[in-house]
């Protein structure tokens, strides 16, 4: 069975940058992975992009050259980055090619995202009585989580609290700030019991990764990092997810959790064995939800975990090393690359400020996003 | 904001085709219910997402169930939401459990999330929401803490 590695990995920094459009950010990170690969465009072979406001991603080839590639856009919500990676991997896992790439960008217009409910084969008036906004969605699933599991709201404002830590660690990062759990908490409630500064924002940023098939990896790179495996779920029935109006009365695991658990048992590592992990953090309740449905914990020991310093960069289970959704914004496009190309360069050594101690062996990356789709990964060395 | 059970004020726009019916007299919501399987689901839709089957029956639902979760909208949603330029008032969203047939997503008439609890009793409501200069009034479905609902909504209960 054919191997895979991530040989070129290139970013363009998140946040806003005035004046330069979605498109030439994903550009900007397409050469810089392309030189970190030590090849050019044109011996890509196909690629899978996404972009949710920035126009097609496959017009991209206008900028990088018209060599007439196979290249796919990806539409997948937030979890598009994660999805473009699990196809960009396959195809060369497959067989059918020896480099690949996967690109994501995005440029969104500040305030909350505002998807139509057509998009979602959604009714008109579900938006016109104003249910049409991802926000609920969260406040509903932590509020019922932190009752559920007996959770201190407390860890919203902690976990909050590192991903702006980290953010000021991290020179590509939109909000390096960092900010006290006491002024998280009393910012401006958003969606109860969720606050402004405990959601990430729409933003702006590109990410994209060369692979290759893991025995040509040397020719492009001394320190190769292997996919192990990636997987890409939807929503099963009986879940909770975004956009959803009705939820059947008997509940079922959701697709955060079907994907981890596929990516671990197609990778033969077990959530254990994590050394780094980039997990979805839409707002800082979700980063303790998924921390459990991902099988990182269980249920109700986030309180700990996160209190005792577990999750900081130096802990046992760092997460979201690079400030996550919260510090580098959300361009929906590329979020699910980032949480890759951190990973990399985690594994790689080079997290510089925020490098994990140790050598870190093991990254695993979770992406989530509307209607009910989740994508992982497991990286090693 | 007035909650109205039973009326949809003359030259009012109901919102939610298909999805209340009953009115004057016994609003309701309606969804679909599978006849292979079961399963019921809000709104009515042509056919089943647990069994794929096509072989489904418009079922009126419940007017009272129980909160399941709940948040509460502090910022005012962006267009096309009828009232994106009005003055906001935060409002109450959740699902509610009518009858362990079906959790429907809904408004609810609260703003305070202090005033809302898993577990409380809801009853069906119809919400006006005026929209600013065309002053036309949009009704749609919402539900209201049974323990708070004033004596209206008892003589309709």
């Amino acid at each position: 069975m054919t191997e895979v590695a991530i040989v070129g990995i290139g970013i363009h920094p998140f946040g806003r940058t005035d004046g330069v459009s979605g498109r030439d950010q994903g550009a900007v990170a397409a050469r810089a992975a392309l030189a970190d690969a030590g090849i050019g465009w044109d011996q890509v072979q196909c690629a899978f992009g996404g972009s949710d406001a920035a126009g097609n991603a496959d017009a991209i080839v206008n900028d990088l050259g018209l060599t007439g590639i196979e290249f796919v856009n990806v539409v997948n919500g937030c979890a598009t980055g994660g999805s473009a990676l699990t196809m960009a991997d396959r195809a060369i896992r497959s067989g059918a090619y020896d480099v690949s790439m996967a690109i994501g960008f995005d440029k969104h217009p500040p305030g909350a995202f505002n998807a139509s409910p057509a998009q979602y084969g959604l009714d008109e008036w579900y938006g016109d009585i104003g249910l049409m906004v991802t926000t609920q969605f969260f406040g509903v699933k932590i509020q019922r989580y932190l009752h559920d599991h007996d959770i201190d709201p407390e860890v919203l404002a902690l976990v909050a609290a590192k991903a702006f830590r980290n953010g000021a660690l991290n020179p590509n990062a939109w909000r390096r700030t960092p900010l006290s759990p006491e002024a998280i908490a009393a910012s401006p409630m958003v969606s109860y019991p969720l606050t402004k500064y405990m959601f990430c924002s729409p933003a702006e940023g590109g990410v994209a990764l060369v692979l290759a098939r893991a025995d040509i990896a040397h020719r492009f790179t001394d320190r190769p990092v292997y996919v192990r495996s990636t997987a890409m779920r939807s929503r099963r029935y009986g879940t909770f997810e975004v956009f959803s109006p009705s939820l059947a009365p008997e509940r079922t695991d959701g697709p955060t959790v079907q994907a981890a658990a596929a990516a671990f048992e197609a990778a033969g590592i077990g959530p254990e064995d994590v050394d780094v992990a980039q997990i979805q953090d839409t707002e800082s309740g979700a980063e303790v939800m998924h921390m459990a449905e991902t099988g990182l914990c269980k249920h109700g020991e986030q309180v700990d975990l996160i209190r005792s310093g577990a999750t900081e960069i130096g802990g046992s289970l760092p997460i979201n090393t690079d400030g996550g959704c919260l510090a580098n914004g959300e361009p929906i496009g590329a979020s699910g690359l980032r949480q890759i190309y951190e990973n990399v360069l985690q594994l790689r050594g080079d997290g510089g400020d925020r490098q994990v101690p140790g050598g870190p062996l093991v990254g695993f990356t979770h992406v989530y996003g509307a209607p009910g789709i989740s994508a992982c990964t497991v990286l090693s060395r | 904001m007035n909650v109205v059970l039973s009326h949809v004020p003359p030259g009012a726009r109901l919102l939610g085709d298909g999805v209340i019916e009953g009115l004057p007299d016994a609003p309701h919501l309606v969804g679909s219910a599978c006849r292979a399987c079961g399963a019921v689901t809000f709104p009515a839709q042509g056919s089943c997402n647990r069994c794929t089957a096509t072989d489904v029956d418009r079922r009126p639902l419940a007017t009272t169930g129980t909160l399941w979760g709940f948040t509460v909208q502090g910022f005012p949603p962006k267009e096309p939401y009828v009232q994106a330029h009005a003055p906001f008032t935060p409002f109450g969203v959740g699902y509610v459990d009518l009858g362990g047939e079906v959790l429907v997503e809904a408004r609810l008439v609260a703003g305070d999330p202090e005033s809302l609890r898993i577990g409380q009793p809801m009853a069906l409501v119809l919400e006006p929401l005026t929209v600013d200069g065309t002053g036309e009034v949009v009704v749609t479905y919402a539900f209201a803490p049974v323990d708070a609902a004033g004596p209206s909504s008892e003589e309709h209960a």
